[in-house]
């Protein structure tokens, strides 16, 4: 069965047709290709696939594109103005926080999505019981945790991370 | 970062120049090309471990809305694949191991290739399958050149004042890199082009030329990026085969073939598990008069290949009797493969947890202990060392990690409820140099391109061999564009066994030279060179990187959980060529050393034969949380004996030693000794101190 979708993807309109059974990211990747959002499990256990859905990191390859009408997704290709990369691309870059590259557009989103919980005071269990959630390293550690990265970029990744928080 | 961004020049620590476009998510990877019309496949898998295909029924795949094709060994290409069993594809009715591939289907989306795949009926005769390792097998064999024997190790054994003798056991572990295997074939009726994941585009291109009995000019393979390999993406397997069988039963329309992360555990090798008797004797000083490693690994029955875990221990200390045996099952299992630091990740759990053990045993410090068994030459061969650097870098380790007060007894740090304890291991991999890269220089609108056949699978080439070309041209690094990762680019060895960047590099350097001879230092537009690099490492030296590994290690009293707050890694590999991406591959090989050390296990099912831990929520690697500071410094020590780039390899030293430091910390903290990875809680709850 296929239904027809309206979604915007980086700033811009698409409106496609998709089997019910496709996932988002198959949707962008296969259908739009829209290839920033990578495939690296397919099961919601990497986070290679993260976008930004409606402002929250979400892990495309668990979300049917049939439920996605409507919404707004943006990719690490679609952070940052047009000619401007996001910071967070610039400082990925700087401490180089990747070798392969391939789990790096998810990680950045994923980093972009947990900038904004941790701003909104969503705790997690790195946060000290009864404390405002602070940006420190193990802050980081713990809310980076469902982007694996096999080249284990991580404490780079941390570093990359801090440097932008901290400029915020 | 401390270093300062430089003009990227050789030794400087300039930026990826892909780094725009990975952190885009722009640069290309093999699945995501734009094709017209594409079809996809989706392989069906035998469900049984051993026997034979009796008939597969296909009717109800194809009557699938979408489906094109379904391919079985009734009506796939017939393919040479010589001494390549594991490349036989869908070529007879044989089933070797559980998850072969038996079928495929090619359909007009995914979603109808994978529901016509589980559509596919496959009977099977069933015969008695066996994939278990043991070191009490009887059938265990003894491959050729694997076994060295110097002195009497038994009578030096009886004759010591200590003696350590132990059985030390790592787990099967699956290479998993993020970026699963994957090809798009395109077969035009004459010619195939491939879009593929892979470490070494020429060894692709030979390898399908010669299968499918196509001349070498019919075949184009295009990698320019890979997203990590870690020996998984060096030689070739079954998906890629497939693909090229589906895109020939579909000509004229790119096939894409996804190798699914489940897949990735049966599939694309493992590196085997090991099981190393080792044995040390040695005097009251600790000076070492043997060292033995009986290695026991698995293969698969219908092809060969070893882990190499008892390499290391040939030149590693000085003793005057040594004995190193290797010993294979033939299992109806996949073959094993390289995965990062073959040999030598296991080769250095097993030994250096023994020579913690013999420290303690004698109460000598562990870096002392292997002070004093530093050799003069080569042990095993008795060459030259190119150059030894081990104690300059445990030294340096010493210092930055504060080894110098620490108490050596076990078990008697606590702090908020957690044991704490240090520990340190030594690293080692050879300095491998490969034969047959070619480079060529042109010069083009003003600037250098730069081609060869190399491939980017994370290690920093597209940079670092630019940095290579503009110092052997003597231009600045602007002046060079990168070409890389297409087998119609002169000719290059794989990505692998940390030989890369100087094999290539020889070849660079070659051609540079070359190119300004011939056409000076003000070359006309459309001048060009190719030369060949160096045909391999120069035989009178015994050429290593060498390292030390520090680590702190905290176990929860109670509940026994393992963290690794702090890891120091000092490495000696020769020329660094640039900092940042060096930095980022010893700590990448670290990061993976944690994750050997108390994640990685693939649990096989001997009922079944089958990995049964085939995802990431039971095949655990390191997160980012287990990773606590991490830190990789080098004692820069080019080495102009190794090779002519002065560079050793870097890509995986910092996996070996890592989970030896690890477990030498384990046991500092808790009086547990852990001799079997990975170390779990129950190592610490229900093991016993001493
Ligand atoms: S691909 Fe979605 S989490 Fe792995
Ligand atoms: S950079 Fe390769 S997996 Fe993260």
């Amino acid at each position: 069965m296929e239904t027809e979708i309206k979604l915007r993807i980086n700033g811009e309109r698409y409106s496609l047709r998709v089997d019910t059974r496709t996932t988002l990211l198959d949707a962008l990747r296969e259908g739009l290709g829209v290839t920033s959002t990578k495939k690296g499990c397919d099961h919601g256990q990497c986070g290679s696939c993260t976008v930004l859905l409606d402002g929250r990191r979400t892990l495309s390859c668990l979300t049917l594109a049939v439920t996605t009408d409507d919404t707004e997704i943006v990719t690490a290709e679609g952070l940052g103005g047009d000619n401007e990369p996001h910071p967070l691309h610039r400082a990925f870059i700087d401490n180089d926080a990747f070798q392969c590259g391939y789990c790096t557009p998810g990680q950045i989103c994923s980093a972009a999505g947990m900038l904004t919980e941790l701003d909104a005071g969503h705790p997690s269990a790195a946060t000290p019981q009864g404390s405002e959630p602070r940006l420190d390293d193990d802050e980081i550690r713990e809310r980076m945790s469902g982007n694996l990265c096999r080249c284990g970029a991580y404490s780079h990744i941390v570093s990359a991370i801090r440097e932008v928080g901290g400029r915020a | 970062m401390t270093q300062a961004i430089a003009t990227g020049d050789a030794g400087s620590a300039m930026r990826r120049v892909d780094g725009p476009d990975k952190v885009r998510g722009t640069a290309r990877y093999a699945f995501e090309y734009p094709m017209k019309e594409p079809a996809y496949l989706h392989l069906v898998q035998s469900t049984i471990t051993r026997g034979r295909v009796r008939a597969v029924h296909d009717g109800a795949a194809l009557a699938v809305q979408g489906v094109l094709a379904v391919l079985s060994h009734t009506n796939a290409t017939r393919i040479d694949p010589g001494d390549e069993t594991e490349l036989a594809v869908l070529q007879s009715d044989g089933v070797a191991y559980r998850g072969q591939p038996v079928a495929a289907v090619v359909a007009k989306t995914p979603e109808a290739a994978r529901e016509a795949a589980a559509l596919v009926g496959v009977d099977y005769d069933v015969y008695q399958h066996d994939v278990h390792l043991s070191a009490a097998r009887t059938d265990l064999f003894a491959p050729d050149d694997t076994d060295t024997h110097q002195g009497d190790l038994e009578a030096a054994m009886a004759e010591a004042d200590t003696v350590i003798d132990h059985v030390y056991s790592t787990p099967m572990q699956h290479n998993n890199p993020m970026e699963p295997h994957a090809t798009i074939a395109l077969w035009d009726g004459t010619s195939l082009i491939l879009h593929e994941s892979t470490q070494a585009v020429r060894m692709v291109h030979t390898t399908i030329a010669s299968l499918f009995g196509l001349e070498r000019d019919r075949v184009r393979v295009i990698a320019p990026y890979v997203g990590g390999g870690f020996g998984a993406k060096g030689p070739l397997h079954a998906p890629v085969v497939l693909a090229c069988l589906a895109a020939m039963a579909v000509p004229g329309r790119p096939v894409k073939l996804a190798v699914t992360r489940r897949q990735m555990f049966t599939l694309v090798g493992y590196r085997s598990p090991t099981l190393q008797r080792v044995r040390l004797a040695a005097d009251a000083q600790g000076r070492l008069s043997a060292v033995g490693d009986d290695v026991t690994a698995q293969s698969a029955r219908f092809t060969q290949f070893v882990e190499r875990a008892g390499d290391p221990s040939r030149m590693m200390y000085a003793a005057p009797n040594r004995r190193i045996t290797h010993r294979l099952a033939a299992l109806d299992t996949n073959a094993p493969t390289w995965m990062r630091a073959p040999g030598e990740a296991p080769g250095m759990f097993a030994p250096e947890v023994a020579m913690d053990e013999l420290a303690c045993a004698l109460d000598i410090d562990p870096v002392e202990l292997r002070l004093r068994n530093e050799p003069e030459v080569d042990p095993g061969t008795h060459k030259p060392f190119s150059s030894r650097t081990l104690a300059e870098c445990m030294r340096e380790g010493s210092r930055l990690f504060g080894w110098a007060d620490r108490d050596p007894a076990p078990g008697v740090r606590r702090h908020d409820g957690w044991l704490v304890g240090t520990g340190m291991a030594a690293s080692t991999y050879p300095a491998l140099l490969m034969p047959g890269s070619s480079a060529e220089i042109r010069f083009e609108k003003g600037r250098y391109e730069l081609r060869i056949g190399a491939s980017d699978i994370g290690t920093g080439a597209w940079t670092v061999l630019g940095q290579l070309a503009a110092e052997a041209l003597g231009v600045g690094v602007d002046a060079v564009r990168v070409h890389i990762g297409d087998s119609t680019l002169p000719a290059a060895s794989l990505a692998g066994g940390s030989s890369g960047t100087v094999s290539w590099g020889t070849a660079i350097t070659a051609a540079a030279r070359a190119f300004r001879e011939e056409h000076g230092d003000t070359p006309a537009p459309g001048a060009r060179t190719t030369a060949r690099g160096s045909d391999g490492a120069d035989e009178n030296y015994s050429a290593h990187s060498f390292g030390a590994q520090f680590a702190e290690v905290h176990v929860h009293a109670d509940t026994g959980e393992v963290r690794v707050p702090r890891l120091l890694g000092v490495f000696s590999a020769g020329r660094i060529i640039n900092p940042l991406t060096a930095r980022s591959q010893f700590i990448g090989g670290m990061t993976m050393g944690v994750s050997m050390a108390l994640h990685e296990h693939s649990v096989v099912d001997p009922r079944f034969g089958h990995v049964v831990t085939q995802d990431f929520a039971d095949y655990h690697i390191s997160v980012n949380a287990d990773i606590g500071e991490i830190r990789a410094e080098w004692i820069d020590t080019p080495d102009y004996r190794a090779n002519p780039t002065g560079a050793k390899g870097i890509g995986e030293i910092g996996i070996t030693g890592t989970a030896a430091a690890v477990a030498n910390a384990f046991h500092h903290a808790t009086g547990v000794r852990v001799r079997d990875l990975p170390i779990t809680v129950d190592a610490y709850l229900l093991g016993s101190r001493g």
